[in-house]
């Protein structure tokens, strides 16, 4: 028996991507060859490390707002940015 | 027995490293001791500020900030200085009376302290609630980050400062044992390890005061100056039991900074859920949006807090050869520089910059 795996279509750093059901953001960015989820103070590039929530390092915006890509699953129609894509600074 | 060095300084946080850098500049050979335990320097705030709850924390403070602001522009970039000087929020008339007060004490003394108007202070911080009545603005407070601070004061005198990493277990003055069970030996001791002091001499009349902070992701432009509540001086200062103060500081990376909260005898590092629920609803209170805003991290610390919340500088009443530098609470980083002064003065015979008989350790029965 076999089953198609239902897909989601989003856009990471405005890139169209199809990824699996179940995909999170973070591993989204990787596949969409986006390695660097941010860019630290000091200029070094950062990506995701612990999986779980923990490090934070992969902080991105999703749909406007900043989620951690770890924690966050794609769905259709999502848009993922990078948060060294966006000019910095939201007020409140 | 030969001696390591003329001055051992147990302690390497912005006390300790200051107490060195001041004694290196009155030619003494210095060891500093450090176990990396990591103690308030790194867990506070870092902010310089001028506190005039008596007369004596004024002259502290004030004379240290003078000392801070010549050091700062030779500081490295990652001591991240910022001028941002503070605001002191009004939330109805008797706080701006307070601030009236606060202003005509603060300027008495030399200190530029302006008040800002309700609408004035609206065109300063948008992001305040609008309701509030006014503010004091001190325009020469700032903020470091002090444990790169107190890096740098120790690297200023490469001949004159040695620093080791490992635990002093006990004073036995002027020797100090390690817990590798050696003994080092100097003509004298400092002891500047804030409330972990108080395991090498139980008597100190220190107590922790542990405090919570929160810093959240990037928002740089949201804050401008560091922003504290009036209420601050009544609601936290001398309370005695837990409490929580409206305190927010803009960091140069774009972040803020949210505390206060204050906790006696709270000796645990754990994060206490309700006090952290307490202060953030204070922040929500002055910063309507703050709760939309993505914290990254929080953490506690442990404040040394003397009776009479001044520091105790100076020679230990009973101990020869062992000298004080602790009790800071939450005004370590602020007031280290004058605090190191005095104490560099006291032990080598010169004339300190302050009066230092308000911070003399024979001012509790403890100690006397």
């Amino acid at each position: 028996m076999s089953t198609q795996t239902p897909t989601h279509t989003l856009t990471v750093n405005g890139q169209t991507i199809a990824v699996a059901h179940g995909t999170t953001v973070a591993a989204a960015l990787a596949i969409a060859g986006n390695g660097v989820s941010r860019i630290s103070v000091s200029g070094q590039a950062r990506a995701p490390v612990c999986g779980m929530g923990v490090c934070q390092e992969c902080r991105v915006w999703v749909n406007g707002q900043r989620r951690l890509g770890c924690q966050t699953l794609c769905a259709a129609g999502m848009e993922v940015v990078s948060t060294h894509n966006t000019a910095l600074g939201q007020m409140l | 027995m030969s001696k390591d060095a003329d001055v051992i300084v147990i302690g390497a946080g912005i006390v300790g490293a200051a107490c060195a850098h001041a004694l290196a500049q009155a030619g003494q050979r210095v060891l500093v001791l450090d176990d990396h335990r990591g103690g308030a320097t790194a867990a506070g705030m870092g902010h310089l500020v001028v506190m005039d709850d008596n007369p004596a924390e004024l002259a502290l403070s004030h004379h240290s900030l003078e000392q801070w602001r010549g050091w700062v522009p030779h500081m490295p970039a990652d001591c991240a200085w910022s001028a941002c000087g503070t605001l002191w929020l009004a939330a109805n008339a008797p706080e701006m009376d307070a601030a009236l007060e606060k202003q005509a004490r603060l300027q008495a003394y030399g200190v530029a302290a302006e008040m800002v108007s309700a609408s004035a202070l609206q065109a300063l911080e948008p992001v305040l609630r609008k309701d509030l009545t006014g503010a004091l603005k001190v325009p020469g407070d700032g903020l470091v980050y002090a444990p790169n601070a107190a890096q740098w004061l120790l690297n200023q005198y490469p001949q004159a400062i040695q620093v080791r990493q490992v635990a002093a277990v006990d004073v036995e003055e002027p020797r100090v044992r390690l817990s590798t069970g050696e003994w080092l030996k100097a003509d004298a001791v400092v002891l500047a390890s804030g409330i972990y002091a108080t395991q090498i001499c139980p008597e100190l009349p220190i107590r922790p005061k542990k405090g919570q902070l929160l810093i959240t992701d990037r928002y740089p432009g949201t804050v401008h100056h560091q922003l504290v509540e009036l209420g601050y001086v009544t609601s936290a200062h001398h309370a005695q039991g837990p409490s929580v103060a409206f305190n927010v500081q803009p960091r140069p990376t774009g972040q803020l900074l949210i505390g206060s909260s204050r906790q006696f005898d709270d000796t645990s590092v754990d994060l206490d859920p309700h006090m952290l629920a307490r202060m953030l609803q204070r922040a929500q209170h002055y910063l309507p949006g703050i709760g939309d805003l993505n914290a990254i991290r929080c953490w506690t610390g442990l404040r040394a807090a003397t009776p009479d919340s001044l520091p105790i500088l100076g020679a230990h009443p009973q101990r020869p050869h062992l000298w004080l530098a602790v009790g800071h609470e939450g005004l370590g980083i602020t007031t280290a520089p004058g605090s190191a002064q005095i104490l560099a003065a006291l032990m080598t015979g010169a004339t300190p910059p302050l009066d230092p008989a308000p911070y003399s350790a024979t001012r509790f029965a403890e100690l006397s």
